[in-house]
């Protein structure tokens, strides 16, 4: 009895003993779980600061003012369209820095403006040809190059062998900046323009349109398909093979990579069916096949939602099946329907992979007009981009992404205010 | 008449016999001694629509399918009798051409007067072939509405029929599933076969040595180009590794802490902090780790004195392992959230820590679950493509060492099908021989997921 008391009190004792360390143990658990998720969330600051550090710059363009004269003598009067604009800028340039004479010199020279300049000289002219003769002040943007300097980009204090720059190009840009003729302006031509070899002329308006394209397609295909192939499923589909089958290939298609879809776009639309390649159709096509179980998974569960009280009822009072679906059931679970389809279509907004496959990879200077056009999109177009040497992609790129992730965000948004403003809880 | 317009003008004549028909039904239902209609007048209207629209769409649809062969066949007609008969390639030639011509983007050399003759014909001959074809789908449209329409009668069960054709609509779109699925299947199996053709299967799945680019002529160096797939699949298992190593703990342990330290407003906060995570596209990864991550690493590597290749398996691994975090975590959550209360309560009553309950009685009872997802996990790293694309290497080295390049299956089937593609080529043909390997074995984990899901289940209540 007394030897038993005395182990008895030596077990607890035991356990008392061995607490301190179990206690850290805990500790310790509770702070690794901890610092996984700080760590994953210093993470999203480190990406998402990253981006916005490098890409904020991008929505400035230096621009450089050039009086420039529309020399009669140099353009061809009668023929605007294939006039030397070019030589107006050199010309102009030439004005005010007389003293580059060597041929090397005045190349240096005209490298500081953009070669998109003439561009904007010709857009001019051909919408007012009275100014034929006179000398007008314009700001022209700046060469890239000049443009990364201007921005802190591209160091100065380095030898010359190691710029882009020469100090001789450096002496204009200093007396042009004691002339006020250098400034940072808010960058129009990245929301006007195409694509471009020239980082300085590169815009995302093509990609942002082949993205409108390709997405609406996708919407107008996904969601009455999606929709109708969750109403089928949840509520008529007998129990059979064949709707297991149906099932579990949604399931195992929404687990199958990316890229498998590109390579069937590539294969069944682009060489089977013929359809035009690196265009907004086919694209919307592989982006739907995509996006479909997405839809259907997320349509069934809001319909799975709705109780079955609702059904009851309008059968009860001699409703047909498919007028019970489509009269009380159907509107009751479309808030979620919406809400998957949103997240689905964010998904599809950001895919790159399958898009690669199908061409929408090319070089594409032109805004698409329609389905059919060469197009590309905003996450091929980053990969594009980041792809390029030029140091002025970098912060395009950036800047798209920043684009990109403000959209999405705006998605997800939507998808959360409609969750939170019309789900019911039954 | 544009196809466009035409397809307008259908729609629009179908809307249009939907009012007619359900006015015609009222207008049966009130004649003096006719019985009460079976069905709404509106389901009448939608009958009668339907009959107007869907045997003439059925027209439209199977002319545009095939009416590009026949025209060209019919332009090609005067081609061929001025130059006799033509080879295979050079009709194909020939067609490319005649096709490029009619869309108007014909620039490069002088236009063959015969062919610009046969673009002609093809175009006048579309020209009538849609003036027919409107004339045709309108009549097909305009008779059969007004059979459906002479048809009403109170006793027609117009519902029963119009709910028939929604049925048979709903199940078309749910069977789209097993098309696609079909089509991926289809087609990576025919372009595979091709590829196995010209280069033996064994060497492609046991060859040591992957370098896909053929010589133009047979006499150039290395003009066979070889297709062993191991180094490819090596690179991707070790890149997939180091994600995971970086995913599952990460994830698991926010998962943990999410579930069962984390307080209400904590978790409310942090989970769609996680979730944004998620939602980054792929590419703004890629761009992340080839710009910052991979020059860090090998900045750090040569402070240490390390050769880094600048383009490291650890980088690409290491962004996609973030990548995965918010996947493993919010499935585990899940989980781990599904184990009941009482049996925690159990271990606690029992003395238990928390940590000792979590370890001991909570990752027991959710380990299938947590196997699952980390199955899933390993076939999404497997199958991630852009951040390899951006941030791994091209050259396909047999290595373990995560700080040299290697090349993944994803990566070798982008840079094979982006750029110039030739369907008579293995290098090309390599593309789906790899897709079909990326499909089986992500299939294979997917469904072994499900499989362990399942079968180790733990049932409580």
């Amino acid at each position: 009895m007394h030897s038993n008391m005395t182990s008895d009190s030596s077990a607890t004792a035991q356990v008392r003993r061995s607490l301190p360390k179990r206690y850290a143990r805990e500790r310790r658990f509770r702070f690794l779980g901890l610092a996984a998720i700080v760590l994953t969330l210093l993470f999203l600051v480190l990406l998402l600061g990253s981006i916005f550090l490098k890409g904020w710059t991008a929505f400035q363009q230096t621009h450089v003012r050039l009086d420039v004269y529309f020399d009669p003598a140099k353009l061809d009067v009668g023929n605007l369209n294939n006039a030397d604009y070019g030589a107006l800028v050199r010309a102009s340039l030439q004005d005010m820095f007389p003293e580059a004479e060597s041929r090397s010199e005045r190349l240096q020279l005209n490298r500081l403006v953009s070669t998109g300049a003439a561009f904007i000289l010709q857009d001019i002219l051909t919408a007012s040809p009275e100014l034929i003769g006179s000398t007008q002040p314009f700001w022209l943007p700046a060469d890239d190059e000049v443009d990364m300097l201007i921005k802190g980009h591209s160091p100065r204090d380095v030898p010359e062998s190691a710029r882009r720059l020469s100090d001789r190009q450096l002496g204009w840009i200093d007396s042009l900046l004691a002339q006020e003729r250098l400034e940072k302006q808010f960058n129009t031509a990245f929301f006007k323009n195409g694509d471009s070899r020239e980082p300085e002329l590169a815009g995302v308006r093509g990609a942002i349109t082949g993205s409108f394209y390709t997405l609406m397609l996708t919407l107008a295909l996904s969601f009455p398909i999606g929709v109708a192939a969750a109403i089928y499923l949840e509520e008529f589909a007998p129990k059979n093979r064949f709707t297991d089958l149906i099932e579990v290939n949604i399931n195992n298609l929404a687990a199958i990579p990316s890229i498998i879809f590109g390579l069937l776009g590539l294969a069944v639309f682009l060489n089977f069916f013929g359809l035009p390649r690196s265009s907004s159709v086919v694209g919307g096509l592989v982006l739907t096949l995509m996006t479909l179980p997405t839809i259907i998974i997320a349509s069934r569960a809001s319909l799975k939602a709705v109780p079955p009280s609702i059904h009851e009822a309008a059968l009860a009072v001699g409703a047909s099946k498919v007028q019970t679906i489509f009269h009380h059931v159907l509107p009751l679970a479309l808030p979620g329907m919406l809400t998957g389809t949103i997240i689905g279509m964010a998904q599809a907004l950001g895919e790159t992979a399958p898009l690669l496959m199908i061409g929408m990879v090319a070089f594409i200077v032109d805004v698409p007009q329609s389905l059919q056009d060469p197009a590309t999109v905003l996450p091929v177009q980053i990969y594009l981009w980041a792809d390029s040497p030029e140091r002025g992609f970098i912060e395009r790129t950036s800047a798209a992404i920043m684009i990109l992730l403000l959209v999405l965000l705006v998605m997800n948004a939507a998808a959360v205010y409609l969750r939170n403003r019309f789900e019911r809880r039954w | 008449m544009s196809p466009t317009l035409l397809l307008a003008v259908l729609l629009a004549l179908s809307s249009l016999t939907y009012r007619l028909g359900s006015k015609r039904a009222f207008h049966v239902a009130k004649k003096p001694d006719s019985p009460v209609l079976h069905s709404r007048p509106g389901y009448h209207g939608m009958l009668v629509a339907l009959w107007c629209l869907l045997p003439a769409l059925a027209i439209f649809v199977i002319w545009h399918i095939f009416s590009d062969d026949l025209l060209s066949a019919y332009a090609v007609q005067s081609f061929s009798a001025a130059h006799g008969e033509l080879s295979q390639a050079r009709m194909e030639l020939l067609l490319n051409d005649l096709r490029n011509l009619i869309h108007g983007s014909y620039f490069s050399r002088e236009i063959d007067p015969a062919l610009q003759e046969a673009a002609d014909r093809y175009l006048a001959m579309r020209q009538t072939a849609n003036t027919a074809l409107a004339v045709v789908v309108l009549t097909t449209a305009t008779l059969a509405a007004a059979w459906a329409s002479w048809r009403i009668s109170p006793a027609l069960r117009a519902r029963n029929q119009v709910e028939r054709v929604v049925k048979i609509c709903l199940t078309l779109c749910s069977t789209i599933a097993v098309f696609t699925t079909l089509g991926i299947v289809l087609s990576i199996i025919f372009e595979s076969i091709r590829f196995f053709q010209q280069v033996s299967f064994f060497d492609f799945l046991f060859g040591l040595k992957w370098s896909p680019q053929m010589a133009i002529r047979a006499d150039q160096a290395g003009s066979s180009g070889s297709f062993g797939a191991v180094p490819v699949l090596a690179g991707t298992f070790l890149i997939s590794a180091i994600a995971m190593a970086i995913a599952v703990p990460f994830g698991l342990f926010s998962a943990i802490y999410l579930s069962e330290y984390a307080g209400p407003v904590f978790r409310k906060i942090v989970k769609p902090m996680l979730e944004i995570l998620a939602g980054v596209p792929t590419v703004v990864y890629g761009f992340f780790a080839a710009l910052v991550i991979a020059p860090s690493i090998r900045n750090l590597g040569m402070g240490l004195g390390l050769p880094v290749a600048s383009e490291s398996a650890l980088a690409a691994g290491l962004v996609m392992g973030v990548m995965i975090i918010p996947f493993v975590s919010s499935l585990s959550d899940d989980i781990i959230n599904a184990v009941p209360q009482s049996l925690r309560d159990g271990s606690l009553a029992l003395g238990a820590t928390r940590s000792e309950t979590i370890k001991n009685v909570v990752i027991p009872a959710a380990l299938p679950g947590i196997v699952g997802s980390i199955l899933l996990a390993v076939s999404r790293a497997i199958g991630e493509t852009m951040i390899v694309v951006m941030a791994a290497g091209l050259a396909a080295n047999l290595t373990l060492n995560p700080l040299q390049a290697v090349t993944t299956v994803t990566v070798q089937i982008v840079t094979l099908l982006v750029g110039d593609q030739e369907f008579d080529s293995p290098k090309t043909l390599a593309a789906f021989a790899l897709g079909m390997l990326l499909f089986v074995v992500t299939l294979a984990l997917n469904v072994i997921a499900l499989y362990v899901v399942r079968k180790y289940r733990e049932e409580y209540e």
